[in-house]
């Protein structure tokens, strides 16, 4: 008896730590209530993580009969091979969100906030920290952040494409002059704050970067592809609350919060996804009937199966672009016109936003600040900055606005005719007056190697103005909208379910490729149908089994 | 949770025995000057060690029962009494017995025990795991079909391991003969004919016993009702019924009545059973064949059980135009059609005249021909269960191709009977509304003999440990088949007599027959029902499995005839010095393909080979799965205090109100399981267990301060410590 492995019971683990010493009055009772999810370090004592440690029957000393032992064992085969290899697991997901606020004119600095057992992970997979030196870690590949201690890099996405890059120049000194310059060029920099001196007292991760719309989306977008949750409304302050921070009146709000959100909902897209979750269902049904009813049914066409597959996986592409319209529809494009002097940059913005806006006149270096007017892409709202033309002056006031011009040019979306910087933000060359020489445009085809797209145009007359919109679309990825707008367009949170079925779609083609049994592909299509919906498993277990008595003739 | 415990650590009421008074002691820390004061609480304990596993039952009969019957005789006090000898009865009163507990078991016919009124078949899809699991936990079903099986295939062979689902014909007769001889031979465990109609309640809510219909009382702290198909049971044939457990037998009569005199709900469910035809009028000579595996594989983790035996042959055959023109002209004969029958069927068991109805374009139905015995001329006419007369019955079977000239030995019938929905029961399968009283099997509205050993097994533990004054065990959902059946019926809404499918367990390829025994085999152990031998045969097992994975990681090959076969069989190139490992994960390629090159390992088993094979093939999966369970169990295992007030939680849904209050899950997630509870209404929860927890603390401190502060008042005698030992 004595080498039994432990029999772990969940209600009663508190119990087993009882201090030695009479403890005090009220760390007792802190300790009586206190919550086993708070920290990971307590979670892993908890019965859920076996552990091969003998010890003999553990039984609650305090039980009543009515209390229970819960009994969740890991399979001990496993256990023998992996060790305690889940101890990161934690009471919640991961979730990341924007908490800085969006929409407004570009602040000078973002924040993304990543919380949850696996924040470090996750960051560690997007966030490529700047080593002064090379220590030892260079192949572990894990990031293991000292809490409260800042460190600066880049954030990769899925492709380890740098999201923002700039050249570095590690001749910073002050935060401040960081912040100030790097920061703007695309660096991001990760404040570590670990479990449990963070807000939620979970492990929480910032990531700071640039102000600009679409850089925060950007470094989002890479933190959920490496496994975060999109978080809900509210729900940092609600863990935060659950974890024991905030006082008891802070809760009333909480629940405001939490209860704001179901009302949102309901939309066009909803019922988008809800049809490819009705189409996972589907397949499941014709899978799992399958492996309850196995004699009694027609075998399952894999063909048709797979064409399902891949249609499914193609609708779920297709949707996920129009992530990008939606969010322009909220945000608008910021459109930086930049250039030399005197090659019409006032006059392309009086043209488009058909005002006269901007004093266009002969003279070089009429420009001096930013100037902006709003004008309508295919819906987008876009906000046009003419900038002050650039060039080397001494003219002081002439200097600022060039100065400005190229901090703006760094914060748009697009820009327009731009000097030459290594920015990646994407690019349209338009050539202007072409007008004065009509002839000039194939000299201009061969150049475009370093510019996304270039437009002819001639902003005294108009000409091409509708070519420049067509391109801009097509570099914010909205050239496939047809005229009549999309059918049905995601917000950022069906973009992460989308994102998480694309995912199960592509584990499952490769089990279909690998050739894994049947049984495999329903835990892809299962997750695919988990991600499209916010109900849990267990409520697909009952739609499948319910459309399976529906839809064939089984039983005995 | 904490909350909880410490609210029936201080309120709890003083129930029967081990119930020591502690003496705690609560040292506040005071101004300077002050002394320590202490405060004294009673802490309701018991403390001896789980390893000391002697038998702590009660056989003296407590002071507040023993006031009404002074002739009591020492013979009628148990410490579990098991009503009812089926499959989830002799689990049960197997399983108390092993435990230590002096049991008794109650049935109507001795002769019946362990009968298997339906097809006499034990496993087939996610049934086949239940069985495993109960064998691994110590259950006899395993074994016993092991011993009696006829015929054994493995179905779903192509599908992954997580549902390959062995099936055992067996022979009826032999089944419950075998079965009767281990429960008449197991210690600790009497058997008595007799029809219960009451349950006698004791001052708390508690159950103390039962009462028989010829006025005998038996006592003891834990009942289990496992009542099957009788109470009120009525059997139909056609449009004719008589009050039947099962043709044959009586139905027990008054216990519903009594149940719902003690508050319980209760309902109807129905379900049926084919005519059996005699097989030497069955013209075979057209028939489909249908073999048993030429490898055996077996129920039972124990090799003794491991005993090869001749197999029978099953037969094919099929619905014909004239079977579905019979039962069309004659639908207003069937009780469902002619609207006769209520209760509620299940829909995996149709009855023929509801597929042929239900899927018109259908031409034919499967028809399964079944031996039920080695001795007995009886066929199961599988998928043909019928509503009609009598007098349809014989002329429908000989539409049937070969079964033209067959005498039909016993018509088909179905039964109506009495359960109660098992969200009355907590999912230790004890009772909500009186304690010690357990419920199994059909009683909470399962069918099949695998889900009975199942609840069987788990309320047999309960009703002993209850009896014994131990907390009680709880499977979770995500541990085990088992687990999942429960939890299914105590949380969800039942529509039809629930059986296990593969489809309802949302983990299972973690959940595998192969691992059953390293899921559960250390919980039996820990529990009591696992001998060395077992549990040596166990640790062995595991030993040998973990060894080869070593080995296969180890051991590299370059070319050869291995590397070329493998090529040939999985269309992937094989690399020079790969590991037999890296050759096991590609596609088609089994274990036996490195014995049949000299480099497997002849000392495991075919079985341990499996175990092999589908951790090395599937790691990958596997891994993941483990780790989404694992996150998603933290979050889900956190225990909801029993006493939960969920009408005054505005912040919920009405219907999540309501649900949750009839209810009354036990951890988080079963409450997301429950039906109309959304994931908003979770969040809501959580929130409000926080404040209550805040607020309680809150409280407790300004008790505890003004008790201290009381304490101070009186001069203190002097501190009456003695300090706990856990």
């Amino acid at each position: 008896m004595a080498l039994l492995p432990s029999l772990r019971s969940v209600i009663t683990h508190q119990l087993h730590h009882r201090p030695p010493p009479p403890p005090p009055l009220l760390s007792i009772a802190s300790f009586l209530f206190h919550k086993p999810k708070l920290r990971r370090t307590t979670c892993k004592n908890l019965s859920f993580s076996f552990s091969s440690s003998s010890k003999p029957i553990t039984l609650n000393p305090l039980a009543t009969p009515k209390d229970n032992t819960l009994v969740f064992k890991k399979d001990e085969r496993l256990v023998a091979d992996n060790g305690e290899s889940e101890e990161k697991a934690g009471t919640f997901s991961t979730i990341a969100a924007i908490v800085t606020s969006i929409g407004g004119p570009p602040g000078a600095v973002g924040i993304v906030r990543l919380s949850g057992p696996m924040a470090v992970d996750i960051v560690g997979r997007v966030f490529k920290p700047v080593k002064k030196k090379k220590k030892k870690s260079s192949g572990s590949g894990s990031w293991r952040p000292t809490s409260h201690v800042v460190e600066y890099g880049v954030v990769l996405d899925r492709h380890g494409n740098v999201v923002d890059e700039v050249s570095y120049d590690p001749g910073w000194k002050m935060y401040d002059e960081f912040l100030a310059t790097y920061l703007q060029m695309g660096w991001v920099l990760a404040v570590p704050m670990l479990a449990p001196r963070s807000y939620t007292r979970e492990d929480v991760v910032e990531l700071q970067c640039h102000g600009s719309e679409v850089c925060l989306r950007r470094v989002l977008r890479a933190c959920l592809e490496a496994g975060a949750t999109f978080a809900q409304p509210g729900e940092f302050t609600l863990r935060a609350f659950l974890n024991g921070r905030l006082d008891l009146s802070q809760a009333e709000n909480v629940e405001k919060l939490i209860s704001a959100k179901s009302v949102a909902a309901a939309d066009a897209a909803l019922a988008g996804i809800q049809a490819l979750r009705a189409k996972c269902i589907e397949l499941l049904t014709e899978i799992e009937a399958r492996l309850d009813f196995d004699d009694e049914m027609p075998p399952l066409n894999l063909n048709l199966v797979m064409d399902k597959i891949h249609a499914m996986s193609q609708d779920v592409e297709n949707a996920l672009e129009t992530a990008n319209y939606d969010k322009l529809l909220q945000s608008g494009l910021q459109i930086a016109i930049v250039g030399r002097p005197n090659v019409g940059k006032s006059s392309l913005l009086n043209a488009w936003s058909k005002s006269e806006r901007a004093i266009v006149t002969e003279i070089a270096g009429t420009t001096r600040d930013v100037i902006e007017a709003s004008v309508t892409v295919c819906g987008v709202p876009v906000t046009l900055l003419d900038t002050a033309g650039i060039r080397k002056t001494d003219d002081i006031v002439e200097k600022i606005g060039v100065e400005r011009s190229e901090a703006v040019a760094l914060g748009a979306d697009v820009i327009i005719m731009t000097k030459s910087t290594e920015s990646s933000t994407p690019m349209i060359l338009v050539i202007n007056k072409i007008d004065c020489a009509p002839s000039a445009s194939n000299e201009w085809n061969k150049v475009g190697n370093s510019f996304n797209e270039h437009v002819f145009t001639c902003a005294v007359t108009g000409q091409g103005i509708q070519d420049l919109e067509t391109a801009i679309m097509e570099i914010v990825g909205l050239h496939q909208i047809p005229a009549g707008g999309r059918r049905w367009a995601v917000n950022q949170r069906q973009c992460e379910q989308l994102m998480r079925t694309k995912e199960a779609l592509v584990r499952l083609k490769s089990s279909i490729e690998e050739e894994l049994p049947l049984d495999f592909w329903t835990i892809d299509l299962r997750d695919a149908a988990l991600a499209l919906g916010q109900i849990s498993g267990e409520d697909i277990s009952e739609e499948v089994l319910s459309n399976i008595f529906g839809k064939f003739c089984i039983g005995k | 949770m904490a909350t909880h415990n410490l609210n029936i650590n201080i309120s709890g009421r003083l129930t029967r025995h081990f119930f020591t008074p502690l003496l705690f002691i609560w040292a506040a820390p005071t101004r300077a000057g002050t002394r320590t004061r202490t405060r004294v609480l009673p802490i309701r304990c018991y403390l001896r060690r789980a390893s000391n596993f002697s038998r702590r039952f009660s056989v003296v009969p407590s002071a507040a029962s023993a006031s009404g019957s002074p002739e009591w005789n020492i013979d009628e006090r148990f410490d579990v009494i098991v009503v009812g000898g089926g499959h989830a009865g002799c689990e049960a009163a197997l399983a108390s017995a092993r435990l230590g507990a002096k049991t008794l078991l109650l049935t109507l016919n001795i002769d019946k025990i362990a009968w298997q009124p339906c097809n006499p078949a034990v496993g087939g899809p996610a049934k086949s795991q239940l069985v495993h699991e109960v064998d691994a936990l110590g259950g006899e079903i395993g074994k016993v079909a092991d011993m009696c099986y006829l015929q054994k295939r493995v179905l779903n062979t192509s599908r992954g391991p997580a549902v390959w689902a062995l099936r055992a014909q067996t022979d009826k007769r032999e089944y419950a003969m075998r079965m009767k001889n281990i429960v008449e031979s197991t210690a600790n465990l009497c058997i008595r004919e007799a029809m219960v109609t009451d349950i006698l309640l004791g001052k708390n809510d508690n159950v103390e016993g039962v009462c028989t219909f010829f006025g005998m009382n038996f006592y003891a702290p834990s009942v289990v009702l496992t009542t099957g198909t009788f109470m009120s049971g009525k059997i139909w044939v056609g449009r004719t019924s008589m009050p039947a457990g099962r043709a044959g037998e009586s139905a027990s009569h008054g216990l519903t009545e009594n149940l719902q005199r003690l508050g319980f709900e209760t309902d109807r469910l129905k379900t049926g059973t084919p005519s059996r035809v005699d097989l030497r009028t069955v013209d075979f000579s057209g028939l489909e064949p249908q073999h048993g595996d030429e490898e055996v594989s077996w129920f039972s983790f124990d090799p003794d059980f491991h005993i090869e035996r001749e197999q029978m042959c099953c037969y094919l055959t099929r619905t014909t135009k004239r079977t579905h023109q019979l039962i069309k002209d004659n639908l207003h004969e069937t009780p469902t059609y002619g609207g006769w029958v209520e209760a509620k069927g299940p829909r995996y068991c149709p009855a023929i005249e509801d597929k042929i109805v239900r899927f018109q374009d259908k031409e034919s139905h499967q028809i399964f021909l079944e031996p039920e015995g080695r001795n007995v001329p009886e066929l199961y006419v599988q998928g043909f269960s019928t509503g009609l007369p009598e007098r349809l019955q014989l002329p429908l079977l000989r539409t049937l191709p070969g079964l033209e000239n067959c005498s039909m030995l016993r018509p088909a019938y179905a039964v109506e009977y009495d359960y109660l929905p098992a969200h009355q029961c907590y999912r230790s399968l004890m009772t909500k509304k009186v304690e010690g009283l357990f419920f199994s099997g059909q009683i909470n509205g399962t069918t099949g003999y695998e889900e009975a050993a199942a609840q069987g097994i788990i309320s047999g533990i309960n009703a002993a440990r209850h009896s014994d004054g131990k907390s009680l065990i709880v499977l979770e959902r995500e541990s085990s088949y088992v687990g999942t059946l429960i939890d299914d019926l105590v949380t969800k809404d039942l529509r039809e007599p629930y059986r296990m499918l593969t489809s309802r367990s949302e983990h299972r390829l973690l959940l595998r027959s192969d691992n059953a025994d390293s899921r559960l085999t250390p919980l039996g152990r820990e529990l009591g029902l696992i001998d060395d031998r077992r549990w040596k045969v166990y640790q062995d097992k595991l030993a040998r499995v973990s060894e080869e994975k070593r080995r296969l990681k180890t051991v590299r090959i370059s070319g050869g005839d291995l590397a070329a076969d493998v090529t040939r069989l999985s269309g992937q190139p094989v690399k020079d010095s790969s590991t037999l490992e890296s050759l096991l994960k590609k596609p088609h390629i089994q274990y036996e393909i490195l014995d049949k090159h000299g480099f497997g390992n002849g000392l495991l088993s075919r079985a341990e080979k499996q175990c092999v094979e589908i951790d090395i093939k599937y790691e990958g999966f596997i891994v993941r799965q483990q780790s989404q369970l694992q996150q998603m169990v933290h979050q889900q295992h956190r225990p909801l205090p029993p006493d939960l007030d969920y009408y005054a939680m505005t912040t919920l849904s009405l219907e999540s109100r309501e649900k949750l209050s009839k209810v009354r899950p036990q951890t988080i997630g079963q409450a997301s399981r429950v039906g109309g509870v959304s994931p908003a209404d979770i969040t809501a929860l959580l929130i409000i267990l926080e404040a209550n927890r805040r607020k309680a603390q809150e409280q407790m401190r300004h008790q505890v301060l003004a008790s201290v502060r009381a304490d101070s008042n009186q001069q203190s005698e002097g501190p009456l410590t003695e300090t706990i030992s856990s």
